[in-house]
């Protein structure tokens, strides 16, 4: 599909919502999420665990565990809907649409398979070109994410590589078929510095020259600052704040958020005493009424404890907050 | 001020030769792992010394030989003038075991499901047959949790929860030292810092040493005096905090700088590190870090740099300076 610059974005969320049916109720760990991400953009997607980064992800790509569904909203891949797809149209677009990276290399790669196996394997699939023409790519695609002497390797099994290498090796097989979206999840948890380092640099280098969008989950604020070009914040199922990396970072305008950039340790702080979030996130299965976050916030009125939060396209601003914090007023230490 | 861990010459090899069948068969011959070789450095009463290092570097060898886990394949160390691995006299063994504690990386994996709280804080001390009473409510307190919380299990707890009920446990022996093995890897951002504000608010109140290891460059920065960078089981830098991030001097460390993601560099285009961590094996001749290293010469490869001592930093560089 060639794309103009009046396209619709290769991803649109509106309103997603995933329900997990349980003997204690319905859980949402993902609740009124919207968002694009356009051609050749790396959007961020942060939060601690159980925010529902993850569930979001997959979500978009139809590899929900039963009995998590979609329960409202839709998602749109380059203008159509593919939440209400059945499941072998599903998986052509999976592999062939949308790539996948997932955190950890040595799991998501099968190991009795050569990786030359699994990348013609899947190249085979979602592309009409012969067997030997399908391993020419292979290699093409092993050379293009640094892996040395990609010929030779390309008959190796998955264990014969290091985590930096295999975790190549997963970005190959995920670009393999020229997808116009790829979701990592967590790519470079599981890794070194230098290493997360290499493979930073290599989504980003792909992403430019091929115009692929990522959607870049990670827990990482460093990871996000130097990869992303918007970031989305997540509490609790919720979107919190979405906004260009600088502006959310440096001036941030949920209360979450400020405090999630004040509590991680930097080199511009020096040694004094991190701000830290009181408590912990809430449970699914006991969210407090009104906004999730009044019970840690310290700016939370009577307002936050009985309606809920504002949604992010409904008060117009960058933060699902009803009282913001106004950058050009106050400081974030606020 | 005295130091209060001293660490020489400390080496431990591992044994990581396949089964002596698959050797005579195959026509092997043993296989050794160096994880640690050659560490010096000391630590100083009441202050924060890190090691950093990638994975392989020896780090977490280094904090299970000091708590007396592992015992050390050359070298020593002494804590209060002691040496663990060779002291005769038992009774001073164990005062040194109940001054060094340890707090470990998974919260999840180091305590006991089917013991109650209070039994896992009290256990260094009731083995010991110590006075428990009142002990772990006391305790729990301290580290900013409730004393109903003795009677639960640790199932109950989130993973920060967890994380100062360890605290509690390696606080309750009154320790002198404890060694903390990457003790916020596993924690959300916020928990980090509350946990991370704990031990630093823990050590003013009593006096406690810290050795702290960790991978993660921003949380080493915040909490360490002194800091080690190890590489491939060698300490390869050491210097004063400050002192290490505004003038590294070795290569790999200016490399692990530069590679660190950071929060005020958007879009910052790094030119990554070359390479990966050798085979600890058959580690590389010379410099171990010489076939990554940006400005290695024909001496690297050659000979092994010795530790230098260049103004307050020790670097083992031919060519730091």
């Amino acid at each position: 599909m060639t794309q103009t610059t009046d396209a619709p974005p290769v991803l649109s969320v509106r309103d997603l919502v995933v329900e997990i049916p349980t003997r204690a109720g319905i859980l949402r760990p993902t609740d009124g999420v919207s968002y694009d991400i356009r051609r050749g953009e790396i959007l961020g997607v942060v939060g601690e665990s159980g925010a529902g980064k993850s569930m979001t992800g997959n979500a978009v790509i139809g590899l929900l565990d039963p009995p998590a569904r979609i329960a409202g909203g839709e998602i749109l891949l380059n203008g159509q809907r593919i939440d209400r797809l059945p499941r072998d149209k599903m998986r052509h677009i999976r592999g062939d649409k949308i790539g996948m990276i997932f955190q950890d290399p040595l799991t998501s790669l099968n190991p009795l398979l050569t990786i030359g196996d699994q990348l013609t394997e899947t190249i085979l699939e979602h592309l009409d070109v012969s067997q030997s023409k399908a391993r020419e790519r292979a290699i093409a695609a092993l050379e293009e994410v640094g892996i040395p002497a990609a010929r030779s390797r390309i008959d190796s099994y998955p264990h014969e590589f290091s985590g930096g290498m295999r975790q190549r090796v997963v970005i190959a097989l995920a670009l393999c078929a020229e997808p116009d979206l790829v979701i990592a999840d967590e790519p470079t948890t599981a890794l070194d510095v230098s290493v997360q380092a290499q493979i930073i640099a290599l989504l980003k280098r792909l992403c430019r020259e091929k115009g692929v969008a990522v959607m870049l989950v990670t827990h990482d604020m460093g990871v996000i600052a130097e990869a992303a070009d918007r970031v989305a914040v997540m509490y609790a199922g919720r979107l919190v704040e979405l906004g260009p990396v600088q502006e959310v970072v440096e001036t941030a305008r949920h209360p979450y958020t400020a405090g999630l950039m004040a509590s991680t340790p930097r080199a511009s702080l020096g040694h004094r005493r991190l701000r830290q979030i009181p408590g912990a996130m809430p449970r699914l299965n006991a969210l407090p009424t009104g906004c999730p976050f009044h019970p840690r916030c310290d700016r939370a009125e009577e307002k936050c404890r009985q309606e809920p939060a504002p949604s992010l396209g409904a008060c117009g601003g960058r933060a699902a907050c009803w009282f913001p914090l106004d950058p050009g007023k106050e400081e974030n230490a606020a | 001020m005295s130091s209060l861990i001293s660490v020489r010459g400390l080496t431990r090899i591992f044994d990581v030769s396949k089964p002596w069948l698959n050797r005579v068969l195959e026509r092997r011959p043993k296989a050794y792992l160096t994880a640690v070789s050659d560490v010096d450095f000391d630590v100083e009463e009441k202050t924060v010394y890190a090691l950093v290092g990638e994975s392989g570097s020896g780090k977490s060898t280094i904090g299970k030989i000091v708590v007396g886990l592992l015992s050390p394949s050359g070298g020593s160390v002494e804590i209060e003038g002691i040496d663990l691995s060779h002291e005769p006299d038992a009774a001073k063994v164990d005062r040194i075991r109940s001054d060094v504690q340890m707090i470990f990386q998974d919260p999840y994996a180091s305590l006991n499901p089917r013991w109650r709280v209070r039994d896992i804080i009290v256990e260094p001390v009731s083995h010991r047959g110590g006075d428990t009473e009142g002990l772990a409510e006391k305790l729990l307190e301290q580290v900013g949790l409730s004393a109903h919380d003795a009677s639960k299990f640790p199932h109950e707890f989130s993973g920060g929860q967890r994380q100062r009920i360890c605290i509690a446990r390696a606080l309750a022996s009154n320790p002198r030292v404890i060694v903390c093995d990457e003790p916020t890897s596993a924690l959300d951002v916020s928990v980090q810092a509350q946990v991370l504000n704990l031990m630093s608010d823990l050590r003013e109140e009593l006096g406690l040493t810290y050795l702290f290891i960790s991978h993660d460059l921003t949380v080493v920065q915040h909490m360490a005096d002194r800091i080690g960078v190890l590489y491939l089981g060698r300490l390869v830098e050491e210097a004063p905090r400050d002192r290490l991030f505004t003038e590294p001097k070795h290569p790999y460390t200016e490399m692990l700088f530069d590679a660190a993601p950071r929060m005020d560099a958007f879009g910052r285009e790094v030119n990554p590190p070359q390479g990966e961590i050798p085979d600890a094996i058959n580690p590389p001749s010379g410099c171990a870090f010489h076939p990554r290293c940006p400005i290695a010469t024909e001496r690297c490869a050659r000979e092994r740099p010795e530790m230098r001592t260049i103004g307050d930093t020790r670097v083992a560089c031919h060519l730091a300076e």
